[in-house]
């Protein structure tokens, strides 16, 4: 079994009297796309500045690489790539002068890759910093960490500001890097692109991760969306364990259940016969709504 | 919606972001020439003294070139605020070009304006609420300065009009600065573009001071200032010239303001290279990158202004020296040979101007970091000291190419006259460089500051001043020697003239230099990043 590309526990990082990581742990495997989300504030760019050495953590173990991201920082860079959240390129450089800097203080770039993900991502390397917009802004960076040959990708928001167009291209590159069995931590807000690209996803919220697995597992966890329409009075589902949100009108019931309470529910309506019953998954929006709303807690209560 | 809509709004939010920085600046400018004031008026007790020292002052070019000529010998209060007067008005000139280019092209391109942009506010009132401010700070300071010096015992009418003459080099440089913000392609070049007008400002008035026809100094506001002639029969529709001037420029930045688009300058992006130099490869070289337009720009004009001095300080040999004079212009820097105390006393003043480039350019490294553009090189295999190591050797390379311009225009304009390019060309060059370890402190200073306390990155602005005036004025006000110790420039040899052991001084100041950066180097290192 190889060691995790990223293992992180306990991390606590504070600014002053914010504590911006309270206990964050993050684990990604070698070769998996792995989603870093959670609410704005909630840490993930912090996180990734600690991962990179430009923080140091307070309080937690941090490996990268088989490393110490603080220590061993000038070693570790050889072997990842960071596309920041926010890219604010020099104004009067132009994006190919970056692009190429980058690439060779990395120890050099593929110019077939360069030139290739430069006609991917309709990018114009001639323009000086200070005009690039900021879709265009994140693009350089984009191509300067996808044309490097390295193990880690670390992105932070790599498509906020891009146009859908350039939004596929980005997947489809993403999809070519998991093949190369490269490494990709992928912060994001975009569900969808979530949802298409990775293999794991961990949530943080306030410094603290709330969950973390596939998004099978997420699922699991949490509840299902039941609708019924019964023969007689509907029973007191609100009285069992695990069942939430019941909304009783006439001889109709919605509710929403918790996997393990899933057969108890069913039992019960049918004592009262069903006539017709929905169940649903809970949509990604629901999932992450949840893990996200300020009041929820993780896991079960509401 | 007329296009000044929500000026005031924005007004109040720029002295709402400058409370502290403004009535900072306010107080030192006003304080300074009142203590100036009063500590003149014990070393020339009695008018015979006065006259003879502005006798000396006047008939002594390469003075008159720096600081201007003395209007009225016997005032008292004109003697007491002579070196004040321009060299005050050129400062107050730079926190007026600061305070307007930081509320419209720095907010521009931190993006501030955009938000604020899209409320209920007209196109034009980011620019005109950043003039009101430059204009209501130069106004209260020249108010300031007035009042002080009127408490310190001077005349009020004389205190009245020095006050407006740094007020109207305020008004004036409010509005350059409002131009140039059009004009310029960013917040940098905007400041850039200003300073550089407030040269050629200096540079006009001291050569119609002193060699080329007087209308010279009317070209320039710097020379309005002086020639307000406070406390040696005022002119009062002097200032009344600012005003007009002021206003003038406001209107033109107006014009250009409603032409061009946010973000732009009117002078348009062409397309760049696609592709990297050869050798642009390390963070030496990107920061070379990153330096070599500003640093350019500023050795042009460090060549010309030594030129001028150059020129000029033959002057001072020619005059009737008698001792009272030889002992007047020593107390006024330098050793002996006038040619040379004056040269000597010059390259002083350059010391601190290229201090100034290297904090700018050290500072360079807090803005990179500031941007978070220090993340996107750092993601990469380049240790902290080396990306930090580009920005030191381009700020302390830096002061060595300036202050070799220095030398070589002054050995240049001073060879010519004499005859002896050959010889002068070395020894001036020579004698620019020794206050090289005395630049490289301030320099030293800036790391420090931003390894050890980031967030006071900027206070190596005010201890530069602090220096300035130290040097400037340090003598005249008696201030005692552990307040003159505290500036590095008091300890250099005063070259070019016979120096008594340069080399323990050299040698001091450079390791101080080398403890401070080093010291800066290691906090960066260990430090988080903003
Ligand atoms: N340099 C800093 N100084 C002080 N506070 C900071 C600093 N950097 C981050 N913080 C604080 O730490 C917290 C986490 O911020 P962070 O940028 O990591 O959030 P994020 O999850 O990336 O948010 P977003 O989704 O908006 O990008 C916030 O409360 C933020 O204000
Ligand atoms: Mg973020």
């Amino acid at each position: 079994m190889t060691a995790p590309t990223v293992a992180v526990s306990g991390l606590v990082k504070s600014f002053g009297r914010v504590r911006a990581l309270d206990g964050l742990d993050l684990r990604v495997e070698t070769g998996e796309v792995h989603g870093f989300l959670g609410p704005n504030g909630s840490g993930k760019t912090t996180t990734l500045r600690v991962l990179l050495g430009l923080l140091r953590a307070d309080a937690g173990a941090v490996r990268l690489l088989g490393g110490d991201p603080w220590r061993d920082a000038v070693a570790l860079h050889r072997r990842l790539a960071y596309v920041p959240g926010e890219v604010v390129l020099w104004p009067n450089l132009t994006g190919g002068e970056v692009i190429d800097l980058l690439g060779r203080l990395r120890g050099g770039l593929h110019p077939r890759r360069r030139a290739e993900l430069l006609e991917r991502f309709d990018l114009d390397p001639t323009v000086a910093g200070r005009a690039y917009s900021r879709g265009n802004r994140q693009k350089v960076a984009l191509v300067a960490a996808l044309a490097s040959d390295v193990e880690l990708l670390l992105l932070d928001e790599p498509t906020a500001g891009l146009d859908p167009l350039m939004e596929a291209e980005f997947r489809r590159c993403i999809e070519q890097e998991r093949r190369a069995g490269r490494t990709v931590v992928l912060s994001s807000h975009v569900l969808s692109e979530v949802e298409a690209l990775c293999d794991r996803v961990s949530i943080i919220r306030a410094g603290r991760t709330v969950e973390s697995g596939t998004l099978a597992d997420l699922r699991h966890l949490s509840r299902t969306a039941v609708t019924a329409e019964l023969a007689a009075e509907p029973p007191d589902l609100a009285a069992l364990p695990g069942v939430h949100d019941v909304e009783v009108s006439g001889r109709r019931v919605r509710c929403a259940v918790d996997a393990d309470a899933l057969d108890d529910v069913v039992t019960a309506l049918a004592r009262a016969g069903i006539v017709g019953l929905t169940s649903r998954p809970p949509t990604l929006e629901e999932l992450f709504l949840r893990h996200y709303a300020r009041t929820a807690h993780p896991a079960g209560r509401t | 919606m007329s296009t000044l809509t929500g000026t005031g709004p924005l007004v109040r939010l720029a002295l709402r972001r400058d409370r502290v920085v403004l009535p900072v600046w306010i107080a030192v400018f006003a304080l300074v020439a009142a203590f100036a004031a009063a500590a003149t008026a014990s070393l020339y007790p009695d008018a015979a003294t006065r006259v003879e020292a502005a006798a000396a002052i006047n008939a002594a070019p390469s003075l008159v070139a720096l600081y201007g000529p003395l209007h009225d010998p016997t005032s008292l209060g004109a003697l007491a605020l002579w070196k004040l007067g321009g060299f005050g008005a050129v400062l107050v000139a730079v926190l007026a070009v600061l305070t307007v280019v930081r509320h419209t092209r720095g907010d521009e391109s931190a993006g501030r304006r955009e938000l604020v942009g899209s409320t209920a506010v007209g196109r034009g009132a980011a620019l005109a609420a950043a003039l009101a401010v430059g204009w209501g700070a130069s106004v209260t300071l020249g108010a300031a300065t007035a009042l002080g010096l009127a408490a310190a015992g001077l005349p009020v009418a004389g205190s009245v009009a020095f006050g407006a003459a740094w007020a109207g080099a305020g008004v004036v440089f409010a509005a350059v600065g409002g131009v140039a913000a059009q004009l310029a392609r960013s917040a940098r070049a905007a400041r850039g573009l200003a300073i550089l007008v407030l040269g050629a400002a200096f540079v006009l008035r001291a050569a119609g001071d002193v060699t080329g026809p007087g209308w010279l100094t009317w070209l320039s506001p710097i020379g309005w200032a002086q020639e307000t002639r406070p406390y040696a029969g005022e002119r009062w529709w002097v200032p009344a010239l600012s005003v007009a001037a002021a206003l003038a420029l406001a209107v033109v930045a107006h014009l250009l303001d409603a032409r061009r688009d946010l973000g732009a300058g009117l002078l348009a992006d062409r397309p760049g290279p696609g592709a990297a130099a050869a050798g642009l490869r390390s963070p030496l070289a990107l920061a070379a990158r990153l330096h070599r337009g500003v640093l350019a720009a500023w050795t042009v004009g460090f060549l010309l202004i030594g030129a001028l001095l150059g020129s000029v300080a033959s002057a001072a040999d020619e005059l009737l020296a008698g001792p009272r004079m030889r002992e007047v212009l020593r107390a006024l820097g330098g050793e002996q040979g006038l040619t040379d105390a004056f040269l000597a006393a010059e390259f002083g003043v350059l010391a601190v101007l290229a201090s100034a480039f290297v904090v700018q350019a050290a500072l360079r490294l807090h803005a990179e970091e500031r941007a978070r553009r220090v993340d996107l090189v750092l993601s990469a295999p380049v240790g902290r000291v080396r990306l930090a190591a580009g920005h030191v050797a381009a700020a302390a390379g830096g002061a060595v190419v300036l202050l070799v311009a220095a030398g070589a225009g002054a050995g240049l304009g001073h060879g010519l006259q004499t005859g002896a390019v050959g010889a002068e060309l070395p020894r001036l060059v020579g004698a620019a460089l020794g206050q090289l370890p005395a630049v490289w402190v301030v320099g030293g200073l800036t790391v420090a500051l931003i390894g050890l306390a980031p967030r006071a990155a900027a206070a190596a602005w005010p201890a530069l001043v602090a220096f300035l005036l130290i040097g400037e004025l340090g003598p005249l006000l008696r201030l005692p020697s552990w307040v003159l110790d505290l500036s590095p420039f008091t300890h250099l040899p005063r070259w070019p003239g016979p120096v008594q052991d340069p080399v323990t001084p050299l040698l001091w100041t450079t390791v101080v230099a080398a403890a401070l950066t080093a010291a800066g180097l290691a906090g960066w290192r260990r430090r988080d990043l903003q």
